[in-house]
């Protein structure tokens, strides 16, 4: 342990650790000085100065995120003046503001007003000029507000720190400065992958997910379309912290109530579709094993992976696994198989995904992946507007009685809850795989190599003597880092899980936002949110996807046998380059992109 | 691409090359985009695209970096550039009637170029003329104890010596 050093905050004597700025050694001692800008997963940009504090033989106040500790400094965090220019700098932000609350998405939920709120403002000193600027609704998924930017700069590190898709800038100066994708493109042009971690990190309501709350109430009061629901796992395990609830609580029951209650006619599970991901995809995998075919086989689950992989990384689509999401599966057997089981026009389905991800609204418009003339999927609404219709719609879901899903396309195996966060998909991959390759049960079926939030993680086992090499990574910045990897020695791995976001599914861009005095992304958070899943998965009798009843009649009934022709038209797709100008890592350069 | 601009391009990549080798190449983007503007007069996008893939860095980056200095054009650029002094000599001795004056003779305004091409109006800050404020500067020629009817005659002197020069 390094030597503590004594520092003084407001004339208290404490010893801390060196090496630390003002603002974590502050921290640890229960002093939470105010701050904007600063989030611990990036890097400090010192811009908001709201975390300014006094400290002795400065000429100026410092900002605490960026100002290391030193032996015998002397800090204050709450004088009278430090207040005033700290409410001085926190009015200005607002002043170029629309003070809009009431009537902004993020009423309630906002870190400016929260700050503007603890600051004491109340009233507007400065009231001058404002930055006018339409908003981008250009994307399927996410959406720019840039009235209501504050230029923290936190969504562009988000988008270049941790997802490296570098696609925001702080573009233009002074005044005019603004958020924006290269060359000022609309999102929808430009090479975001619709992650929504810009949406994440925002204190304010500058990015938003694109709303289809109100074309789904439209349709849950029609009387004539039949209406199919489908929730992803990671929705279950977060949406309680949208009502208040703790992070980590499973709320599968509740939320189920309370779709039934919302106008849905039939409520399935997407962790069904995810245990039928795993028969295809854990298929798919033993047949390239077998027949020398492309390895490292990388899975398909995650729409924003999915992205990145079209525009920077086209040399390794045919890496991909051909299934489809989960989610896209669910949508194309409740318009198949459950349609004709039921003899309903698959017309008349209005197909509703409630998702942790914002890169699903994305998905679900793709023509890849229609089949017979219909989309899988027609609305998908995120955690945060699934919560919201449930308060909208005067639905008590703390207190609800618990459900269950219906049939056939609702059971689900402890394997399907675990694709909600990092490592799941893989794990529940191996417990099917091992099986079908083998033809014995794996009997320690909790791969511990694959769990946890460590960014790239690797693990292995052996299938009849042959080792099978696996690695994970969650985060666009670290499967960047591995695809790297991939890219250099290809026969590393054999078998590669993505997740888009941090902490997989679980740590989405459609979550609900942080609550009151936590931090977007917060670890602690997501290892709850992860472990509901695998308190799920633990509790279940049936914790492999093949041993699921409801998927073998699936297949019994329907698509006969993994990969085969009828899965193949419904289950599969195949994704290809789009190339974006400018910058393409240069291996990529070689794909040819036919239009 | 014209063949011209081609080699334009290849004037470019070999500087760059020649950055690209350097230690924190990185660093070099503002150089490269001067030279970028220095052969085509403005950084059009096709050549922000060519610099990011050639030194890999993020194209949002480097639109960034363009849109904040001012020295550079992200559309093509006059023929003659005016620069108007706004320093405060300058100003005091009447600038903003000076600028007025030849946003309404050329019918633009700060930042924008003529329709047919032949002068770009931009401000700048003390151009160390203050003796004969108030001055602009044509291209790299200073102009000076200017008023509304000089600075028209300025502007039209101009316009015949390119007029003569076509015919």
């Amino acid at each position: 342990m390094s030597k503590m050093i004594t520092i003084y905050i407001n004339g208290k004597e404490y010893k801390v650790e060196p090496g630390q700025t003002i603002m974590q050694a502050a921290d640890t001692l229960g002093y939470k000085i105010p701050r904007l800008c600063y989030h611990p997963k990036l890097s400090i940009e010192g811009a908001c100065r709201v975390c300014i504090v006094e400290v002795e033989g400065q000429r100026n106040f410092v900002a605490s995120c960026a100002f290391p500790v030193s032996d015998g400094m002397k800090i204050k965090t709450n004088t009278a003046e430090l207040r005033r220019a700290r409410r001085d700098i926190v009015e200005l932000i607002v002043d170029n503001h629309p003070m809009d609350c009431h009537v902004c998405e993020r009423d309630g939920n906002c870190e400016l007003q929260r700050l503007a709120s603890s600051m004491g403002i109340r009233a507007r000193h400065f009231a001058g000029e404002r930055k006018r600027y339409d908003k981008d609704l250009s994307g399927d998924a996410v959406i720019r507000d840039p009235e209501k930017c504050i230029l923290c700069g936190r969504c562009v590190r988000m988008c270049s720190e941790i997802q490296q898709v570098h696609n925001l800038t702080q573009s233009h100066r002074g005044f005019n400065t603004v958020v924006t994708p290269a060359y000022d493109l609309p999102m929808a042009e430009s090479v975001c992958t619709a992650c929504g971690q810009c949406i994440n990190v925002c204190p304010t309501a500058a990015f938003l997910e694109k709303n289809y709350t109100q074309e789904l109430f439209e349709q849950l009061n029609d009387p004539d379309t039949i209406k199919v629901a489908q929730f992803a796992p990671s929705v279950r395990a977060a949406i309680g912290e949208a009502f208040g609830i703790p992070a980590g609580a499973n709320m599968e029951g509740q939320l189920i109530a309370a779709l039934r209650k919302l106008g849905f006619d039939y409520v399935f599970d997407t962790q069904f579709a995810a245990d039928l991901t795993i028969m295809e995809e854990a298929s798919e995998f033993l047949e390239r094993v077998q027949s020398k075919g492309k390895l490292p086989m990388i899975t398909s689950c995650s729409s924003a992976w999915m992205k990145c992989l079209e525009q920077f990384y086209p040399d390794l689509i045919d890496n991909v696994s051909t299934c489809k999401s989960p989610m896209s599966m669910q949508g194309a057997m409740t318009k198949t198989y459950f349609a004709q089981k039921m003899g309903i026009d698959p017309k008349k389905i209005c197909s509703v995904a409630a998702m942790c991800c914002t890169a699903k609204k994305y998905e679900a418009a793709r023509p890849e992946l229609m089949f017979d003339g219909m989309r899988g999927v027609d609305i998908v609404v995120t955690t945060r507007e699934i919560a919201w219709m449930i308060k909208s719609a005067g639905i008590d879901f703390v207190n609800i009685k618990p459900e269950q899903p219906d049939h056939p396309l609702g059971l689900s195996s402890g394997a399907g809850a675990i694709f909600g966060t990092t490592g799941g998909v893989m794990e529940a991959a191996i417990r099917t795989a091992y099986e079908l390759y083998t033809g014995q049960t794996l009997v320690d079926i909790e791969v511990e190599s694959v769990r946890g939030l460590k960014g790239i993680k690797e693990g292995s086992l052996t299938m009849d003597g042959q080792e099978i090499r696996v690695a994970v990574a969650h985060g666009l910045g670290n499967a960047c880092k591995l695809l790297e990897t991939v890219r250099q020695d290809p026969g590393r791995y054999h078998f590669i899980e993505i997740m888009g976001c941090p902490g997989g599914c679980v740590g989405g861009g459609g979550q609900p936002y942080a609550a009151i005095n936590t931090i977007p992304l917060d670890d602690e958070a997501l290892k709850k949110r992860a472990q509901a899943l695998y308190d799920l998965d633990r509790g279940k009798t049936i914790r492999r996807s093949h041993d699921n009843p409801d998927i073998q009649k699936l297949y019994k009934e329907f698509l006969q046998h993994p990969l085969s022709s009828v899965s193949h038209k419904y289950l599969h797709t195949h994704y290809k380059a789009k190339l974006p100008v400018g910058i393409v890592p240069k291996e990529a350069k070689q794909i040819e992109v036919k239009p | 691409m014209t063949e011209l601009a081609q080699d334009k391009m290849a004037v470019l990549h070999e500087f760059i090359a020649e950055a690209a080798a350097k230690e924190y190449a990185e660093s070099y983007l503002i150089a490269v985009l001067h030279k970028a503007q220095e052969l085509f007069g403005y950084l059009p996008r096709q050549v922000m695209d060519e610099v990011a893939e050639a030194l890999q860095i993020p194209t949002a980056h480097i639109w960034g970096v363009a849109t904040f200095y001012h020295y550079f054009n992200l559309e093509p650029i006059g023929k003659h550039v005016i620069s108007v002094c706004m320093g405060t000599a300058c100003y005091v001795k009447g600038a903003t009637k000076i600028l007025d004056v030849l946003k309404k003779e050329l019918g633009v305004q700060i930042g924008q170029t003529t329709e047919d091409r032949l002068f770009t109006l931009q401000e700048a800050r003390c151009l160390g003329a203050c003796g004969i404020a108030p001055v602009i500067m044509i291209d790299d020629k200073i102009y000076g104890e200017l008023d509304a009817k000089k600075t028209v005659e300025v502007i039209n002197q101009i316009r015949k010596a390119e007029g003569d020069g076509q015919k």
